[in-house]
């Protein structure tokens, strides 16, 4: 059907208006609403995923995107209940302890938003408890961790200590990032993923979930 | 001006290596050259040494002193590895990277700022969060001034780092910025500002030139300090010739001096 391929063009083009427009239209002629999302929203952020990768487009560019997502999203959002909406697994995230970075959190956040996931965010600087309540509260599959300091990164070790103290280790996969962050400090920590940057940390939340 | 030159990081791969092997003489030859290439204060930073950072920021004091005679920017938010890396600071003023309105780092690092009479980096950053606008940092910056010049630091001793934050995640951050400078440097003429550039162009493609424009126009507004690779010629080039053209450069002796070593063989 090649409205909704125009929609998914849209999206990709971050074409706020056409996008706003030809969701009106999709859901005016009936289409399944779980269509319009996963074909046109999401099949449009499928379009920028791998041209961002490829260094095609810009950060600037993938936010347009996913704006334009948002606001097809508001249009389709009331005639589906929450629980109908797929996704591809729930991620608590938030930068710990003592630190008040979010930039690279809320790029992640956008990108794991884009592709199918659903996020909680907890904001920044989140105490080891803020994690581990978050956990038992939402029950999510995946735990994203973000530090920009090398003085906070620390804070990943002892919220991982506290995840585990708290019984729920075994619950979740845990997944770390940020500027001074390496996959062999994510090894020495314990945790089961790092993302060197916003579509790596999708694509390790994909695999992480896959296994 | 004051050039500080960044290069001595340890989370920058070549730096790690060469800490891990106590290569000496490696260390020593990048301090050597950013002092050639015209830095005024040589950054050291071992953060990435979160298991002996006191130890590794000593080696490092230690080894940059015995290449150069050049006065220290030591880089920590760890009061124990700044003061460590003070103690041992033989060559003009040290500086300090840095204190921010955060309580904490207000209580632990003002004192040293005082005891060892070095310049501070004073990031505008407090427990509210990072800022956004240009009244957030003026807010932060006031604070910071009343704290500091309270404790006896003179102005002139006081570097406030607006923070940059990228133009690709919001629109205004590079305006934010342009416009916090000027209201600190209308209220605050004393003081200096300093940063680093480079985060205004994450995300963005031809990142050099973004980080070069961006300095020149931060140094229309009164920035007169930043935290740099001064091994970076095109860059380098771009400060001396904007100093000539704001009229801080007499004769334009600076400019050509430039020129005569090379630094704009790139534009021609």
């Amino acid at each position: 059907m090649s409205k909704l391929n125009n929609l998914a063009e849209a999206v990709f083009q971050g074409d706020f208006t056409e996008v706003k427009n030809l969701t009106q239209q999709l859901v005016d002629d009936g289409v399944d609403p779980l269509i319009i999302i996963n074909e046109g929203l999401i099949g449009g952020m499928n379009i920028v995923a791998p041209k961002f990768k490829a260094g095609e487009m810009f950060v600037p560019e993938v936010m347009k995107s996913a704006k334009a997502m948002h606001i097809g999203m508001e249009v389709v959002k009331p005639l589906v209940a929450e629980s109908d909406i797929p996704y591809a697994g729930k991620v608590v995230i938030g930068t710990v302890a003592g630190d008040l970075h979010d930039i690279g959190k809320n790029l992640v956040i956008m990108i794991l938003e884009s592709g199918g996931f659903k996020v909680i965010d907890l904001g920044v600087d989140v105490p080891p408890e803020g994690f581990v309540e978050a956990i038992k509260k939402h029950e999510p599959q995946i735990v994203g961790m973000s530090a920009l300091l090398t003085t906070t990164m620390m804070a990943m070790k002892d919220t991982i200590n506290a995840i585990e103290k708290a019984g729920l280790r075994n619950k979740v996969k845990i997944v770390v990032g940020g500027a001074p962050i390496s996959q062999d400090f994510a090894n020495e920590i314990g945790a089961d993923g790092y993302g060197a940057d916003a579509m790596a940390a999708k694509e390790i939340c994909s695999k992480l979930l896959s296994r | 001006m004051l050039i500080i030159g960044e290069l001595i990081n340890t989370s920058r791969k070549v730096i790690n290596e060469a800490v891990d092997s106590k290569d000496e003489d490696y260390i020593k030859n990048v301090a050597l050259e950013q002092v050639k290439a015209g830095a005024d204060y040589i950054d050291i930073n071992c953060g990435t040494k979160v298991h002996n950072e006191v130890e590794t920021m000593e080696w490092l004091v230690d080894t940059v002193q015995n290449a150069v005679q050049v006065p220290l920017c030591i880089d920590s938010p760890n009061p124990k590895v700044l003061e460590a890396g003070l103690a041992l600071c033989k060559y003009g003023q040290p500086m300090i990277n840095s204190i921010t309105g955060e309580k904490n780092r207000v209580n632990n690092i003002l004192p040293l700022v005082v005891k060892y009479k070095a310049k501070v980096i004073a990031l505008c950053m407090d427990d509210a969060g990072m800022p956004e606008k240009a009244e957030d940092r003026l807010r932060v910056a006031k604070n910071l001034h009343a704290k500091l010049t309270e404790a006896g630091v003179s102005e002139n001793d006081i570097y406030f780092d607006p923070l940059i934050k990228p133009i690709s995640s919001v629109d205004s951050a590079g305006l934010e910025v342009l416009e916090a400078i000027k209201i600190i440097k209308q209220k605050y003429p004393n003081v200096h500002l300093v940063c680093g550039i480079s985060n205004v162009s994450y995300g963005l493609p031809n990142r050099k030139i973004l980080n070069r424009l961006f300095t020149v126009q931060t140094m229309t507004m009164g920035m007169d300090s930043y935290i740099l690779d001064p091994m970076d010629k095109g860059m380098m080039g771009i400060i001396y010739a904007s100093r000539a053209l704001l009229g801080q450069d007499p004769y334009c002796t600076d400019y050509i001096n430039a020129y005569r070593k090379g630094l704009y063989e790139e534009i021609n």
